[in-house]
């Protein structure tokens, strides 16, 4: 199966980067998630809790609103400011 | 004859101790603007990316948004000036400050009223010396700005730009007076127009063919527009800043260069008329010895 290629920006760095199976974050309209083949998306993200599956688990951050964007496979989510606690590495 | 001597070398340390500082100010500058360009670096991938999502939205959609459409009447016009809190950046401050006149008086010619929005301490000393007026000055971080700060001040120029002319005291236009950092050595003060936008893709055009795929929008293109271009005004503002503080990082190790330089020089001189006065005193006793030995001898 295939990955998603998954970028986390913040205003003044990158976050994160990787593979992941499976992100989710949470939209204006409620819980979006987004797998594997996805049609191409530009969605605004609210305050809340990103998750992004991969190897080795589940890594979470916390956003204060933002965007996220879909385009073959590439997950694009940018954010003004990130805390990456959760995410590890 | 002495109090000359003396009077050399007391120059001779005042110099090295202003040499010992402006050596040390300029290798703290010159680790900082390292900093300063990582932090640029940095800043990138977020400013590409919502750089693309906004050129995608604006290829998908023929929607009109207020950030986007010039107005019919432009009366005031906000000024947004970025210079430096603290001085001994050679001509940092005053480069950015002439390029702003320079806009005031075009702007006034095309009848508009310029609004000043002052960032730094320096551009605050100008206005008030001079008794003009500005909206608005933040000041205090402009070596190291914070993301933050570019969003407060994004937020307030947006607002500004949504409210009425007339009535509320708003703007029509917003141009930003900053410092480009071209290189190590080359800085240039530079006007870019924030609002109404115009979109424009970063640096790095994308390569032809390039195509931006057929986006779904969530939950609609106007939403998108909304919550995506305020922004993009904060990054585009947050961009300026950091390259205006590594301009004055980068002018000010070269100002502290140069003075020491300068310094060094002035200790070369001062050392130089300090032996020469030397000798010449000792010159002095010895031809009074002499004189005084032969006038004795004679007197015999």
């Amino acid at each position: 199966m295939s990955q998603l290629q998954v970028e986390l920006v913040a205003a003044d760095r990158k976050v994160w980067e990787g593979e992941a199976s499976q992100v989710s974050a949470r939209s204006i309209d409620g819980e979006l998630g987004i797998l594997p083949g996805h049609t191409p998306l530009l969605g605004v993200l609210v305050e809340g809790e990103i998750k992004i599956h991969g190897e080795g688990g589940v890594r979470t951050a916390t956003i204060d609103g933002g965007f996220l964007s879909v385009d073959h496979d590439r997950v694009t989510i940018l954010a003004e400011a990130v805390d990456a606690s959760g995410l590890g590495n | 004859m002495g109090a000359q001597i003396r009077e050399y070398r007391q120059r001779i340390r005042a110099v090295s101790s202003t040499k010992k500082i402006t050596r040390a100010m300029e290798l703290m500058a010159a680790a900082r603007v390292v900093k300063a360009q990582q932090a640029v670096r940095e800043s990138t991938p977020y400013a590409r990316a919502i750089t693309r999502a906004v050129s995608a939205v604006a290829t998908f959609s023929n929607e009109e948004h207020v950030l986007t459409t010039e107005k019919d009447k432009v009366t005031r016009a906000a000024v947004v000036i970025i210079t430096s809190d603290r001085g001994l950046a050679g001509a940092y401050a005053s480069s950015v400050l002439k390029e702003s006149e320079r806009l005031i008086a075009r702007l006034r010619d095309e009848g508009k009223e310029p609004v000043s929005y002052l960032l730094g301490r320096k551009a605050v000393g100008y206005y008030t010396f001079r008794d003009r007026e500005f909206a608005a000055e933040w000041t205090g971080d402009s070596e190291k700005p914070a993301f933050e700060r570019a969003r407060e001040i994004g937020v307030r120029l947006v607002d500004d730009f949504l409210k009425d002319t007339e009535e509320e005291g708003g703007v029509d236009e917003v141009h930003i007076v900053y410092t480009r950092f071209v290189s190590m050595v080359t800085q240039e003060p530079e006007v870019i127009r924030l609002l109404p936008l115009e979109v424009v893709e970063g640096t790095e055009a994308p390569a032809e063919g390039d195509l931006f795929p057929l986006y779904e929008f969530e939950p609609t293109v106007e939403e998108v527009l909304d919550a995506l271009l305020p922004k993009y005004v904060n990054s585009r503002l947050f961009n300026a800043m950091l390259q205006a503080a590594a301009s004055e990082l980068a002018a000010r190790q070269r100002a502290m260069k140069s003075a020491t330089d300068n310094a060094e020089e002035l200790v070369k001189k001062y050392t130089r008329l300090a032996n020469q006065a030397r000798q010449a005193e000792i010159t002095q006793e010895i031809s009074e010895i002499v004189g005084g030995a032969s006038a004795l001898a004679e007197s015999k």
